[in-house]
């Protein structure tokens, strides 16, 4: 094994410097145009330079602890998770883990929210990064181009979660099952532990939130804090990759036969979950 | 039907675009161009005939012609002009167009749309196909007829089955003399540009559409493209290649601001064209490349070439220049002899692998 290929271990600072940044990056299979970017608008230059600090945070803010990242096959295939938080950062994290200590690095698409497009800045962060929009044409393209989509199918309903109901899985939607038979995609289940307590929401205000035309508006006691109330506690992450799951059928049969199937994917994360939370001692350390 | 060797019916052929499809195609048709404007210099094989397409006398020249082909072009964008103007001298004087071409059997017609008529959206898919709806006059009002036009010729296809209808619909062209949004934006002495939105953006030399119409109008083709250009570049990388200055401009005062331009007549864009640089709007050019035949040739520098001021272009080759640049040759060699090699150099090469953007705006 060369050099290059080698995951470093944490603890080592390796995760936030610059040079091994780069060198997982050149690693990857991007297809770049003439422009430097991929069709998507993902600049692996731009994204070596964020790198380092998402890197920092990984190692040591959130202090992720990954299981079984070798499980994400190479070619196409769908990472279905556990969504909470508040703000995206359990995505962040899957990402940086599967980037940062897979033997062979890979970059996963996250599927983000349309409003994100309104917002200056965040919305070319994101893409630069390698990010898209999770509309269903998007992720067949991406799928096609042999890619890794990371799909969170309780969506807002799941990152908007209150306290109390931290580990508890919403309803997951059927698209990704769709979409997974119509393109032959094998599915990945995967477990976060530790976000659910990064932002603890008591209660989310829905109606200012229509007002203000954001898609929620939760209350944690940290807002006492002012702005530094919007940094997520340090709480330790620790992410499950379980094995690929591969399902056969009809990509338009009845909501019924594919609720099914989407319930043995969300079995597997409920149990991922449940391993996660008999192992840690502690949710911040 | 008309033979393919019968001329060809070219409106709006007095437009900078159109001048180009000219001196494209006169070599291998005869050509009778249809516009209000004066032509200038007529190349042979071409005639010109200055009607207005909503006036009878346009029907005469369908008439006496027997032409195989039509190529639409006369379709006039103006935000200056009144609604009616638009209305009428695009939607009727198309509809007129349709209806002649159905009655004196001509065989193919191509007519030049905008693949900006999908519209820039928050969150919508990258890489629209053509069956895309046509959204855009939602949020620009001001090409409602526009898009009035793709509709009827569209619903041209199914009335008159035997007629080759050809609909281009390019990303934004960019050519040195044309006077469309685009092109002007990137002639602008100083570009402003929103701050925080850095959208993909396509973009097609004006050459390769003239390309597209000539592939267009091969016998046998039919249907809706998008043509598209060299693979879609990042906004900002664009305008930095320009060497220009660029204005930044927080997007929430963007519109208020440029309505206000627009009104005191200070800017000619108007501010519903933000969304363009807000938005993405990208399209999918392979139904185009696989039906038609058609690829882009020119290249993102090609584009930018075409933009760049003038002391920013890439030197001539002028006698002083070459020696100039020879001698900086014997200097950085004569220093690289002197330098003695590193004792350890990297074993992995340069790990600058990564830096991808071509090296310097020289």
């Amino acid at each position: 094994m060369n050099d290059t290929a080698l995951v470093r271990r944490r603890g080592s600072g390796a995760f936030s410097s610059r040079d091994y940044i780069r060198r997982r990056f050149r690693d990857i299979p991007t297809r770049l145009n003439e422009n430097g970017v991929d069709q998507f608008g993902f600049d692996p230059e731009f994204a070596a330079k964020a790198g380092p600090y998402m890197g920092w945070v990984y190692e040591n803010y959130f202090r992720v602890e990954q299981h079984g990242v070798d499980n994400v096959p190479d070619g196409r295939c769908l990472l279905i998770s556990n969504h909470s938080g508040q703000l995206p950062f359990d995505a962040g994290m899957i990402t940086m883990a599967v980037f940062l200590e897979r033997t062979k690095p890979r970059i996963c698409r996250a599927m983000i929210e349309k409003f994100v497009t309104d917002l200056p800045f965040v919305s070319y962060f994101m893409e630069r990064c390698g990010q898209l929009i999770g509309t269903p044409d998007n992720c067949r393209r991406v799928l096609e181009a042999e890619e890794a989509i990371l799909v969170f199918p309780e969506g807002v309903r799941g990152i908007n979660k209150l306290f109390h109901e931290r580990y508890q899985l919403k309803n997951f939607g059927l698209g990704f099952m769709r979409l997974a038979l119509e393109t032959k995609t094998p599915i990945l289940p995967v477990g976060v532990i530790g976000a659910e307590e990064q932002a603890p929401s008591l209660a989310n205000l829905k109606k200012v939130a229509k007002l203000f035309g954001l898609p929620a508006l939760p209350i944690t006691p940290t807002l006492l804090l002012g702005p530094l109330g919007l940094l997520p506690l340090p709480t330790k992450y620790r992410i499950y990759f379980g094995e690929p799951m591969m399902f056969e059928g009809d990509p338009n049969d009845e909501d019924e036969a594919i609720e099914q199937k989407v319930q043995q994917v969300k079995g597997a994360v409920k149990q991922l979950l449940e391993r996660g939370l008999r192992e840690r001692k502690h949710i911040f350390w | 039907m008309n033979k393919p060797d019968a001329p060809i019916i070219m409106t709006g052929i007095a437009g900078n675009l159109g001048r180009l499809v000219m001196s494209r195609l006169h070599r291998h048709h005869k050509i009778i161009g249809i516009d209000r404007r004066p032509l200038g210099t007529i190349p042979p094989g071409v005639q010109h005939e200055q009607v207005d397409m909503r006036r009878k006398k346009a029907q005469d020249i369908f008439r006496k012609s027997r032409a195989y082909g039509v190529v639409h072009l006369g379709i006039m964008h103006d935000p200056r002009m009144s609604d009616k103007e638009h209305y009428t001298w695009n939607v009727v004087g198309t509809e007129n167009l349709l209806d002649y071409c159905a009655q004196y059997g001509v065989k193919k017609v191509v007519m030049l749309s905008s693949a900006n008529n999908y519209g820039p959206m928050a969150g919508s898919s990258a890489y629209l196909d053509e069956d895309t709806p046509l959204l855009g006059s939602f949020a620009f009002p001001g090409i409602r007829d526009l898009v009035a036009v793709d509709r009827a010729v569209s619903s041209f296809f199914w009335k008159h089955p035997e007629i080759e209808t050809v609909i281009l619909r390019p990303v934004h062209i960019a050519g040195a003399r044309l006077k469309n949004a685009p092109s002007n934006y990137l002639r602008l002495k100083a570009i402003p540009h929103l701050l925080g939105f850095d959208p993909l953006v396509q973009l097609v030399h004006e050459l390769d559409v003239v390309d597209a119409i000539a592939h267009a109008l091969k016998p046998g083709v039919r249907g809706i493209f998008n043509i598209v250009g060299p693979p879609a570049i990042p906004l900002s990388k664009l305008l930095h290649q320009l060497g220009k200055p660029l204005v930044p401009v927080p997007h929430i005062f963007a519109k208020p601001l440029w309505q206000t331009f627009y009104n005191l007549r200070l800017s000619s864009f108007p501010a519903p064209e933000w969304d363009f640089l807000r938005y993405e709007l990208l399209v999918d050019g392979e139904r185009a490349k696989r039906e038609l035949g058609y690829e882009p040739r020119r290249s993102t520098r090609d584009i930018i070439n075409l933009f760049r001021p003038a002391e920013a272009m890439e030197p001539e080759f002028t006698p002083s220049a070459a020696l100039g640049a020879l001698s900086a040759l014997t200097k950085s060699v004569k220093k690289r002899m002197a330098q003695k090699p590193e004792p350890h150099a990297p074993p992995h090469g340069p790990v600058d692998k990564l830096d991808l953007e071509p090296s310097g705006d020289e």
